[in-house]
């Protein structure tokens, strides 16, 4: 049976990376999401909840990860919203730059755009940042 | 069971890991990481990594990898890659990296590429 929406709060760990992973997936079969949009989902979601994790909260416990999967009919909409300092994403930069290849880190964000359809980041209104990502049918 | 199991092989100078899982953000980068350090150490700088059984990849590991090519050439060393999944090819391809590691389909052509 589909669902509208699922959300969760997960803890600023590593393992919850795997755990949003797991629930995104049940979360695209339940509501009959191609094999194309599974595989999309699972790499933004993986990316998007290890910044929030890592970069975001700063692998705080204290503070968590809040995910919000939705079925908008022709798309899968991901919010991943952190507890952080936020950050400029314009600032953030481009790891395909000659000069940034060879560095171990600066990957995640370009690869939540290769992979979805739409992505944007803002400011959450009650603090925090929060990343909107939605890939098609 | 461990995301990422890795075998070692000796041909000749040249080590060969045969990786088994995922290499992804904790356990997966770490072991990889533990392991070429480890091999440096042990004064083993021609690595050939055998990625044929990885599955997945997330920008961790794909960093993971990146350290790896630098370390070892720091050693003057030579770290390359071989039996590359079509996803992990996207992966590199995407990030610009392809141009970076040497690549290869044949383990064969990759160790006489020591030479």
């Amino acid at each position: 049976m589909s669902e509208k929406k699922t959300e969760l709060k997960l803890a600023s760990r590593l393992e919850s990376v795997e755990k949003a992973a797991v629930e995104a997936a049940k979360f695209a079969e339940v509501n009959d999401f191609g094999e194309d949009v599974k595989s999309a989902v699972d790499m933004a979601v993986r990316e998007a909840v290890a910044n929030a994790v890592k970069h975001g909260n700063k692998l705080d416990e204290t503070k968590q990860v809040e995910i919000t999967f939705e079925n908008r009919g022709e798309a899968f909409e991901i919010t991943v919203r952190d507890f952080g300092e936020g950050f400029a994403v314009e600032e953030v930069p481009d790891p395909t730059d000659p000069e940034n290849l060879l560095k171990a880190n600066g990957r995640g964000i370009l690869f939540m755009r290769s992979f979805m359809d739409e992505v944007e980041w803002f400011n959450h209104a009650q603090g925090g940042m929060m990343v909107k990502m939605l890939k098609k049918r | 069971m461990a995301e990422l199991n890795i075998s070692e092989r000796q041909a000749g100078d040249i080590t060969i890991l045969d990786m088994d899982g995922k290499v992804t953000i904790g356990e997966g980068s770490v072991a990889l990481r533990t392991t070429i350090r480890r091999l440096l150490g042990e004064g083993k700088k021609k690595i050939l990594l055998n990625l044929g059984r990885v599955g997945y990849v997330d920008s961790s590991g794909i960093g993971e990898l990146v350290s790896s090519f630098t370390a070892v050439n720091k050693e003057d060393g030579s770290l390359k890659l071989l039996n590359l999944t079509q996803k992990i090819q996207d992966l590199l391809a995407i990030t610009k990296l392809l141009t970076v590691f040497d690549v290869y389909e044949n383990e064969g052509e990759a160790l006489s590429s020591y030479k």
